[in-house]
């Protein structure tokens, strides 16, 4: 029966294999877990979930599974018979009175109110009253398996309550994370090449046996340099207002991007919902803060892979017509589109990131010319996940 | 428990979670290495320090680079030095033995006692690093090639292996493993750490000098968010400058502590004044 628990988990994409699986089996033959749910909890989190991105579908997981077993008394035979190993040590005054039989949540409540009439001072301890630290159904930091608190902590948190709360949830890779999580995705943007300038640190031992070889047997070392990440790369975000909801975001995305040292060259420059005569070298996009697009074309080679960071949604005609660039002032003679395309001819390897979710995509506002865009660059959304498929995009030869 | 020579209760200068210390004692029942993740200063490498003296037992620490290999923590051989001797005609060199170091795994192995072998920041290695540790951790065994010997275990070292997190392991590492994710503490946690630090510390000087911390760690600006070993400096700094306790969260003194970046501080003073701040673009 128990074997369900963890088709459960598989189901619920947790990656456990079967060789987990009998550990934490042998782990319970060992009597690891102590007559609770929350060690079981733990147990089973510590053998079975190997990363903390995990830990928020596992909690989902193990709270669907153990949906209403709020304490140990309500758990199944197979796992009684475990947990027993252990006899859980209790006080001989420790024990429920009046309230034992109550289990409907209707009839807690009525009571409650009832005893809120009743009661007109202050308790600490004991069982019947509402107050702390007592083994009553109602009141805080007490003892009593199903009750109500009334304001204050939870002090004994059944592991159905931790799983439930999900204090995981941020870890979720789907979720949108930390710098760290970033540059742990670029780091994956690499392609080494073992011709560059450097200090020969490597014995490079073919020469080496070859070298001593020829020098009759006298061992003469040879060192070589090692290999460095060759890739280059150019960021163009998008600073518009329209971007300001995701400035956090994006902001991430740009410190894990120039933090991460290990890129050959980095380029970044902004730009103002779409790409014109200019590129500016600010987030404020001000007027003469800015290179010709032409110039960036012309001088970064087409090995330089190139991401944008946009939502990619604005008026039709900042896209698709001349003149259609919103700052006034700055007439285009050639449409937005028609840049991006020139991007899209020069630099074969070049992916959209966009923060407004992919779901969202086909309906949100201005996702006419989102989907144009998208006609032209593959896109990804801003999550990690997005972020890791679109860094294989540009790492794939075409 | 099985074995409760080998239980660990954490130590009077380590605190540790009560899950952590169920997570620990699985794993040494289970005799398989336990992997702790989680930010830095949340004391990952402080723990294998904590259980070697709560369990009385040596200490064996490899520090990984993003160098090291593998092979470096079983043994080497040193050929370089062997090709010189017989060119030299120093020492014996038919004696392959003379030539071949033991790493730090091939010492714990070799230790007639049982050790606590700590791999410390596993993720500074190379991708495939820990993929090439699957069978000696597994084992606890490998082969001297050059010598045709077996280094085997006498007594299972208790293995504790650390990761920041700065790169994926491999699935087939991490099966092998007990995972534990130490979380940032909270206030309440805090505040028992500093306790161990520091015994007579003034009550309000902590509730002022927390207050703030966590008010600066909630900045998601922050390129390096300050963690506890920047605490206990700070508190420190605080304590032996004497100033006056109301004027910490006002004035924070000694910032330098705390943050260890231009940038981080600028944006601090930003958010202070105006309560928000522009510089994370720039």
């Amino acid at each position: 029966m128990f074997i369900t628990f963890f088709y459960l988990l598989r189901a619920r994409g947790l990656k456990v294999s079967l060789n987990e699986w009998m550990v934490l089996m042998e782990a319970l033959d060992k009597g690891l877990c102590k007559a609770s749910l929350l060690d079981f909890y733990h147990l089973c989190r510590s053998v079975l979930v190997k990363s903390e991105a995990d830990y928020d579908k596992f909690d989902m997981a193990f709270a669907e599974f153990f949906q209403g077993i709020e304490s140990p008394e309500d758990l199944p035979e197979e796992f009684w018979d475990w947990l027993n190993k252990d006899v859980k040590v209790r006080d001989i005054n420790d024990k429920n009175m009046l309230d034992d039989y109550v289990l409907e949540l209707e009839e807690l409540m009525k009571r409650f109110r009832e005893r809120i009439e009743e009661q007109k001072e202050r308790h600490d301890g004991g069982n019947y009253w509402i107050g702390t630290g007592g083994t009553s159904t109602m009141g805080h930091s007490g003892y009593h398996e199903r009750g109500i608190r009334v304001g204050g902590e939870g002090r004994h948190k059944t592991a159905v309550q931790i799983a439930g709360e999900r204090n995981f949830r941020d870890f979720r890779q789907d979720n949108i994370l930390d710098t760290r999580q970033f540059q742990m995705a670029f780091r994956k943007l690499r392609q080494f090449s073992s011709k560059v300038e450097g200090a020969k640190t490597e014995l490079d031992i073919e020469k080496t046996i070859d070298e001593t070889c020829d020098n009759a047997g006298r061992l003469k070392l040879v060192w070589d340099r090692p290999r460095k990440n060759t890739v280059k790369l150019l960021i163009l975000f998008d600073a518009d207002g329209s971007m300001m909801p995701y400035s956090r975001l994006c902001s991430q995305l740009f410190q894990a991007v120039s933090n991460a040292n290990h890129f050959k060259d980095l380029k970044v420059y902004y730009f103002h919902n779409c790409i014109y005569e200019h590129l500016y070298t600010t987030p404020h996009c001000r007027r003469g803060e800015w290179v010709d697009t032409e110039w960036v074309l012309s001088n970064l080679k087409s090995e330089y892979k190139v991401i944008f960071v946009g939502d990619g949604t604005m008026a039709p005609s900042e896209l698709m017509s001349k003149g259609g660039n919103c700052y006034i002032g700055l007439y285009n003679e050639v449409p937005g589109i028609e840049w991006l395309k020139k991007f899209k001819k020069k630099y074969s390897k070049s992916v959209w990131l966009n923060p407004i979710p992919e779901r969202e995509w086909e309906y949100t506002y201005g996702s006419p010319t989102l989907l144009k865009i998208k006609e032209i660059f593959p896109m990804f959304e801003l999550t990690i996940d997005g972020l890791e498929a679109s860094i294989k995009k540009l790492l794939v030869s075409r | 428990m099985t074995n409760n020579m080998n239980l660990f209760k954490g130590s009077s200068e380590y605190v540790v979670s009560n899950e952590l210390m169920h997570a620990v004692n699985v794993s040494i029942a289970l005799k398989k290495p336990l992997l702790i993740k989680g930010e830095p200063g949340t004391g990952k490498t402080m723990l294998a320090e904590a259980i070697s003296k709560a369990l009385n037992k040596e200490l064996v620490i490899w520090n990984i680079k993003s160098t090291t290999k593998a092979q470096e923590g079983l043994y080497v051989y040193d050929t370089v030095q062997r090709l010189y001797d017989s060119q030299f005609g120093e020492g014996d060199v038919a004696d392959i033995k003379k030539y071949i170091k033991l790493g730090k795994l091939g010492e714990a192995f070799t230790s007639d006692k049982q050790v606590v072998l700590l791999i410390d920041e596993i993720d500074k290695a190379d991708l495939e690093f820990p993929n090439d540790l699957l069978w000696e951790l597994d084992k606890m065994e490998f082969y001297v090639n050059e010598t045709k010997e077996l280094i085997k275990t006498k007594e299972r070292p208790i293995v504790i292996i650390t990761s920041n997190a700065e790169k994926e392991l491999p699935d087939a590492f991490l099966r092998r493993c007990i995972f534990h994710y130490i979380e940032f503490p909270d206030a309440e946690k805090m505040r028992e750490i500093i306790n161990v630090h520091y015994s007579n510390i003034e009550e309000k000087l902590i509730a002022q000098a927390l207050e703030t911390f966590y008010w600066l760690r909630d900045m998601k600006e922050l390129q390096k968010k300050p963690s506890t070993s920047e605490l206990l400096d700070w508190l420190q700094a605080l304590m032996l400058s004497g100033v006056s306790v109301d004027k910490i969260k006002e004035q924070i003194p000694f910032i330098g502590v705390l943050l260890k970046k231009n940038q981080d501080i600028e944006v601090m003073s930003e958010i202070k004044e105006k309560g928000f701040s522009l510089k994370r673009w720039l």
